[in-house]
């Protein structure tokens, strides 16, 4: 029987109440006494040189209070990068400049030249359209390929070339790929596009800077997935603001899906005009803004190829990609092409070779950086897509192919350098093929062709890397940060516990998830404990929620600080029932000393911590509070198996997704109904990579899917009714809860099945087609079904 | 947006005198209206509301013909004319989402001609009259490009009465991010031949497909469109098709349509 409460139950999510009631604080909902506006003046322009900016006009303009551009942020830092990569050659990557507003040149349509202060927000924007700027164009820099050409335009004037670097992993093991390429039995070839996506939450971004002229303290309240890493690189490298004189607040976040990690030149600039004019100063994204001011992602171009021998076992594979970085290195840009992505490229299957190359390349488009997976939706489409091909080429069925070469022995060093610690590749895959009836599929097929229609099956698996991550580890390969988190547990008197995590919840549930597992260790009520997150100056510092990392590192702090106030309670209880601290139990919220019939309740526990009369003071201190720092000693590893089955309408080109199977292995797991919720929302951003979103720049830059009437994101319509299954767990050996993390999963496992699908699906018609770039619109589907 | 005064008079001739005034502009349902001031695309001095008309409101289900007043929301239009004219129902009632279709009206879409706009393939197919404050307009004469048709400056769309075919089918599919008509084919069948009527796919808005419309005139049947194509020059191509794929959708949406109508 499922459990009603505590670790397994699928406890409805308490922070729902008030997101379905209206009653969330958002970012946007805090106006501040006396609160300015700030309009951005962007660059319509993809590159170009900025001869005058003439503002005097728009200085005169109602309302306006002052207007800022890039000469006032001359002397202050730029937007820094937190990730250094070191390229095959062993040289640090070029590393442009990044400043708050343009300085000298406009790099991307979007790029703020200039920003208007004003009392209100349509008096700033009309003052906007007063300044006068003059830019001369500069040829634009698209695609990725041509701007590493030589004498291609440089996006920064500074930099040798395009090229932020060229990446070989491991390039030690280089010459042995070759060689068994030399000796493979057949090779197979794959040449695909990874797209270009805008990660599109509901809520956009928000940024208002507050200034306390009595304290010297700023505040940043801001739409983000970690305040405190924004605290510390805006305070830190932009404007020289110390630590304690800096608050960071992310209130209730709308979705976030990794563009609300990075640190935005209007975060940056709304703390600093507030102090300049010692007034509050807001900006609130347009939809429109969003597009071209928030960090895109993936676009990759790669070409991958898989070697076998004569037994069809995998012998070796390799890669060549082009990253798009856009015009600057957002915050965590250069580590999502290579740590995030070729670590992953073993996938599930124990090829003992890999060699992974990656030129990550500088364009005139907005700044590329993680997008839900962020590097592992990229390495698992183009393994997963590679397979089907070779098993299409020859002639073997594409499931019985992965089995025969999937890892079955765990602890398994893959030769890209990391450590699967656990994880059952086959039960994952018997889940699959039972729950989405794939003997059935025949006749499925028989009955939608009978009906005009095309239909096609893909089945794919795939491995991320989550729980990101051990701090040394990443210090090695290039992070600036670590990446523990932290908890502080506050018990208060009267036995309520509220918890201060690192980890923030923008969607993920946390308030109600988290208190599971505390109120499981100490045996009371969830509504016993509370979970505050997303101030700098309530939290300890802790790294955020990114990389499905909350319950893996986050969760872990917590657990840590609980069995510190648990060892503590102890201490205390041993006291009041005057017995030994190694017989005391902890059961269902009552301390009970072994073998005896003396119990104290918890809150009596807590009240005696804090009413300190009848006390070992002697001993330990008043007060009941613990904090933790939990830094994780390696990646958690979750897996599963997808089948999707699509119908190809051959008169218009257009796929329907008829069923969608995600069989996954998270580990441990705190409440299946999040977990299925997280899975559900992962799948339809697959679905909506594979089918339908696309950010596309014509050959000046401009962006042409700049809105929601050319950008097609999906809806509930374009989804089926999923079939998702979490009961293959293996726990994660390494952490204390044996959790895995489900937060990208369904984004990453998804893509590849559809396309493997609707490749499936045209094959069947009699199409020799091997292969379609996604987004599979119906007009790519019918132009590759013309031939 | 910027700044500008709003009026909303309750009678046809307060709104024709208020249209008068220097950079007046008329507001129906605001579908497109509203998003492009909101753009700064537009910059009108007043907006004259045309919602609280009492003489543009409403449908009159008559002998053969059907007359919608030109302010009438598609909601309205979709639950009003279902049995008189079902295939008008159906696309009224699958106009973008139920927002849309509570406030856009039908005299704004064919005052606007949006080329990928649903009601215009209705009003040409069906050999509409476009009623307006001061003449009656065929629908054959009324559509003259994209954004372009015959109204003249302060003309309002007051009514627009559709002649009842014997079978008719709208056929939209759908761009994949606006879901607008990528290609949209409205065929219906009068007593004098059939008309089919194209949306979403030309350069110059919405046409009449008068090859298809000469086969199926003389049989409707699909067989009628085989050896047929719909020639790809004019046709729009953008992200989400060439022009020869609209081409090709031309004859699949009419096939369908008259498959749905026949059936």
């Amino acid at each position: 029987m499922p459990k009603d409460h505590g670790i397994g139950a699928s406890t409805k999510r308490r922070e729902d109440v008030r997101f379905l009631t209206g009653a969330g604080r958002y970012t946007d909902d805090i106006n501040l006494r006396g609160q300015a506006y700030v309009h951005f003046l962007r660059s319509d322009m993809a590159h170009g040189r900025i001869t005058s900016i003439d503002t005097a006009a728009a200085a005169g303009m109602p309302g306006v209070i002052r207007i800022f551009t890039g000469a006032d942020f001359e002397g202050i830092g730029g937007l820094p990068c937190g990730w250094q990569v070191t390229d095959k050659h062993g040289q640090p990557m070029q590393e442009p400049a990044h400043p708050v507003l343009a300085q000298g040149k406009v790099r991307h349509v979007g790029d703020p030249i200039a920003a208007v202060v004003a009392e209100t927000r349509e008096q700033a924007r009309d003052a906007a359209e007063a300044i006068e700027v003059e830019i001369e164009e500069l040829p634009a820099v698209i695609d990725m390929k041509a701007a590493v050409q030589e004498g291609a335009p440089k996006v920064h004037d500074d930099l040798t070339s395009n090229l932020c670097y060229d990446w070989g992993f491991v390039e030690e093991n280089k010459a042995a790929v070759e060689e068994a390429f030399q000796k493979a039995a057949h090779v197979t070839t794959l040449e695909l596009v990874n797209n270009r996506l805008v990660a599109n939450p509901m809520e956009p971004r928000v940024a208002v800077g507050d200034y306390d002229r009595a304290g010297d303290e700023s505040t940043l309240y801001t739409t983000s997935q970690n305040p405190h890493v924004i605290r510390l690189l805006m305070g830190a490298f932009v404007l020289g603001i110390p630590e304690h004189k800096l608050r960071v607040v992310a209130p209730d976040v709308g979705g976030g899906f990794g563009t609300k990690i990075f640190h935005y030149a209007e975060e940056a600039f709304c703390t600093f005009a507030a102090k300049a004019i010692n007034r509050p100063v807001k900006w609130t994204a347009s939809r429109s803004e969003a597009f071209i001011s928030d960090a895109h992602g993936r676009d990759h171009v790669t070409t991958i190829q898989l070697a076998l021998d004569a037994e069809n076992n995998f012998t070796a594979l390799r890669t060549e990609t082009y990253a798009n970085m856009g015009a600057y290195l957002s915050t965590f840009a250069p580590s999502v092409p290579t740590w995030l992505h070729g670590t992953l490229m073993a996938g599930n299957y124990k090829t003992p070779l890999i060699y992974v190359n990656v030129k990550a390349v500088f364009t005139n488009t907005v700044p590329v950086d993680a997008y839900r997976g962020a590097g592992r939706p990229e390495a698992t489409f183009q393994l997963e897509r590679v397979i089907d091909k070779a098993a299409m080429e020859l002639g073997v069925d594409p499931i019985a192919l992965r089995r025969q070469n999937f890892i079955t022995e765990f602890p398994y060093a893959t030769p890209v350098a990391v450590e699967y610690d656990t994880g059952d590749y086959h039960a994952t895959m018997d889940k699959l093929v039972e729950m989405a009836d794939l003997d059935g599929f025949a006749a499925r097929r028989a009955e939608s062709e009978a009906r005009g229609k095309l239909r096609g099956l893909g089945v794919n698996c795939y491995i991320e890397a989550c729980g990101i991550a051990p701090s040394n580890l990443v210090g090695q390969l290039g992070a600036r940060a670590g990446l523990y988190e932290s908890a502080t547990v506050r018990v208060n008197a009267t036995g309520g516990l509220v918890v201060m995590t690192g980890s923030h919840s923008h969607g993920q549930g946390h308030e109600t998830s988290f208190p599971q597992v505390i109120a499981e260790m100490i045996g009371i009520d969830e509504s016993m404990v509370e979970i505050v997150h997303g101030d700098t100056s309530k939290v300890p510092m802790g790294m955020g929620t990114y990389g499905s990392r909350s319950i893996a590192v986050g969760g872990s702090a917590m657990v840590r600080a609980t069995e510190k106030i648990i060892k503590k309670a102890k201490t205390i209880a041993a006291h009041l029932m005057e017995a030994a601290e190694a017989d005391i139990e902890l059961k269902d919220g009552q301390f009970s000393v072994a073998g005896t019939d003396k119990s104290v309740a918890w809150g009596d526990v807590c009240l005696a911590a804090y009413v300190p009369h009848n006390y070992p003071l002697d001993e330990i201190e008043p007060g009941l509070e613990e904090t933790a720092f939990y830094d994780p000693s390696n990646f958690t590893y979750p897996s599963g198996a997808y089948a999707c089955e699509v119908e190809v309408d051959p008169d218009t080109g257009k796929v329907t997704v008829e069923r969608f199977a995600a069989a996954d292995d998270f580990g441990n797991i705190i409440n299946p109904m999040i977990v299925t919720g997280q899975v559900h929302g992962g799948l339809a951003q697959g679905i909506g990579q594979a089918l339908l979103e696309g950010a596309v720049y014509d050959e000046n830059g401009q962006l042409l899917s700049a809105s929601y009437m050319d950008y097609a994101m999906p809806r509930a319509t374009d989804v089926p009714f999923y079939q998702v299954d979490h009961s293959c767990q293996t726990p994660c050996t390494h952490n204390p809860l044996g959790v895995k993390g489900c937060g990208e999963a369904g984004a990453i496992g998804s893509p590849p099945a559809v396309v493997n699908a609707v490749v499936d699906a045209l094959r069947s018609g009699g199409s020799g087609i091997t292969h379609i770039d996604m987004p599979l619109s119906p007009a790519r589907v019918w132009a590759a079904l013309q031939g | 947006m910027y700044e500008f005064d709003f009026v909303k008079p309750t009678t046809l001739a307060d709104a024709i005198a208020a249209l008068g005034a220097e950079e007046a502009q008329a507001l129906g349902g605001g579908q497109t209206l509203i998003p492009t001031l909101k753009q700064r695309l537009a910059a009108p001095a007043v907006l004259v509301s045309l919602t609280g008309i009492g003489e543009m409101q409403g449908i009159e289900l008559g002998e053969g013909q059907i007359t919608i007043g030109g302010a009438t929301p598609h909601a309205a239009v979709a639950a009003e004319v279902a049995a008189a004219y079902p295939a008008l129902a159906a696309l009224a009632g699958n106009i973008g989402d139920p927002a849309v279709r509570n406030r856009g009206t039908i005299g704004g879409s064919l005052a606007n001609n949006d080329p990928s706009a649903c009601y215009p393939a209705a009003a040409l197919a069906s050999g509409a009259t476009i009623v307006t404050s001061n003449r009656e307009i065929a629908a054959d004469d009324y559509f003259e490009g994209m954004f372009t048709t015959a109204l003249e400056d302060g003309e309002l769309i007051t009514a627009v009465r559709f002649p009842v075919p014997e079978a008719a089918s709208y056929q939209k599919f759908e761009q994949p991010a606006s879901r607008f008509a990528l290609v949209g084919v409205f065929v219906a069948k009068y007593p004098e031949g059939v008309r089919v009527a194209v949306t979403g796919a030309a350069e110059d808005g919405v046409f009449r497909w008068s090859e298809a419309e000469v086969a199926l005139s003389a049989d409707f049947s699909p067989a009628a469109l085989e050896g047929i194509d719909c020639p790809a020059e004019g046709m729009i191509a953008d992200l989400h098709g060439t022009a020869a794929y609209r081409a090709h959708l031309v004859k699949v949406m009419t096939r369908r349509a008259v498959m749905a109508a026949a059936g």
